[in-house]
């Protein structure tokens, strides 16, 4: 299955960007075989408004059924839980490792936003 | 004849051209204040407020039954405001702009319109002159709508300042646009004369016929003067740097009033912007 994480960076060994809307890129993960591909999102990051609703139709196109970033906001929320993608909220310092928690199990399925817009 | 009044820079004295040049004018004036995220006139002007009227904006509503999740509705609009994630079309309505796009390419007729509240329009009376103040609600983020609403009241026949919010994106345009003549209000500053330049631009796309009030002269430098010579921009009023202005504003009074041997200047840039609108007149009969 296809899951998407926020980073700053290319790579797995990246961070993970701690904004979702305004995050620099995603990073959309194979859990079966971990090739992965980066979708920029440039667009999103530069917008003054509506920038998790724009990186939320990103998740949803490219097929991820979950999203790990460092922190979502509310319509952000809105717009993957209508899509039935599963967010989590995490504190590791990259790609890899939000992976591999992910794949554990370890990482709580967040129920509602945990910032405000614009934070 | 509809008069804006506005500038790049803020702080440079809109407001108190706009508050002063309404008083000066012999007879009935409406002043519309468009800076509606912080309007200011009446704060100077003390008209008791006769009426409040609630803004709207037509914003989508989506009825679950019919909607198939199409997404046509998302990929119209620019702003995220509406759209799909394989589901039911959701609605942002912070974000919409109430343009009414999504409602006509909806194939299922699944979206009706619904009024959003994003401000008032207050009307005041303060001797000749009736003030109407657009004041935008907490939270809403674009002023437009609201400033076309303010705008909407300006009656035909009447003599309409505008007092403008300050910069030159959107908010300015809306209230510049449809304008007769327009007055920029800069100070002699190298700040004043850098967005001064921008405004210039601004207009001149719009094609309004404008001129500048130099407020606060003899302190800064002469460089204002200097741009708009060069320019060919008529220089419509100084406005001398006196402490006593400064005061009569502080304590929210007309300078006109304070300070009764200012009030020609202000008789004098309501001739100097009759001149100005008459120029547009004479630019539309050439253009027939």
């Amino acid at each position: 299955m296809k899951i998407a994480c926020t980073t700053t960076g290319n790579g797995l060994q990246s961070p993970v960007d701690p904004r979702f809307g305004r995050a620099q890129r995603l990073i959309i993960v194979d859990t079966d075989t971990d090739a992965f591909t980066v979708v920029d999102n440039a667009a999103g990051a530069a917008a003054a408004q509506g920038a998790g609703i724009q990186a939320a139709e990103a998740v949803v196109r490219a097929g991820a059924v979950a999203l790990i970033s460092g922190h979502i906001g509310p319509k952000a929320f809105r717009a993957l839980r209508a899509s039935g993608v599963k967010m989590y909220t995490t504190d590791a310092p990259t790609v890899e490792e939000a992976v591999k928690r992910f794949k554990a199990g370890s990482l709580t399925e967040a129920k509602s936003a945990d910032v405000n817009g614009h934070w | 004849m509809i008069i804006a009044v506005a500038s790049g820079k803020g702080g440079t004295g809109k407001t108190t051209v706009a508050v002063n040049l309404a008083r000066s004018l012999a007879g009935p004036v409406h002043l519309f204040d468009c800076d509606v995220e912080e309007p200011n006139a009446n704060l100077f002007l003390h008209g008791a407020v006769e009426r409040t009227d609630e803004v709207t904006l037509p914003v989508p509503a989506v009825d679950a039954a019919k909607c198939n999740g199409c997404n046509e509705c998302g990929r119209l609009c620019q702003y995220h405001a509406i759209a799909s994630f394989g589901s039911q079309a959701l609605v942002f309505s912070e974000l919409c702009h109430g343009c009414g796009g999504c409602m006509l390419v909806c194939p299922r007729g699944a979206i009706t319109e619904t009024p959003r509240r994003i401000g008032v329009l207050e009307t005041a009376r303060s001797g000749d002159i009736t003030i109407v103040t657009g004041r935008i609600d907490v939270g809403v983020a674009f002023a437009p709508p609201l400033i076309r609403a303010v705008k909407g009241r300006i009656g035909s026949g009447v003599t309409a300042i505008l007092d403008a919010p300050p910069g030159t994106s959107c908010p300015v345009i809306a209230t510049v646009t449809g304008a007769d003549a327009v007055i920029l209000v800069t100070e002699p500053t190298p700040f004043g004369l850098h967005d001064l330049t921008l405004a210039v631009e601004t207009v001149r796309e719009l094609g309004v016929p404008f001129g500048v009030v130099v407020n606060r002269v003899g302190m800064g430098d002469g460089r204002v003067h200097a741009y708009c010579a060069k320019e060919g921009i008529p220089v419509l009023l100084d406005i001398p740097d006196d402490r006593r202005i400064a005061e009569a504003y502080s304590s929210g009074r007309l300078l006109v009033e304070a300070l009764p041997e200012y009030r020609t200047l202000f008789t004098g840039l309501w001739q100097a912007v009759g001149e100005l609108a008459a120029k547009k007149g004479r630019a539309t009969e050439v253009a027939r």
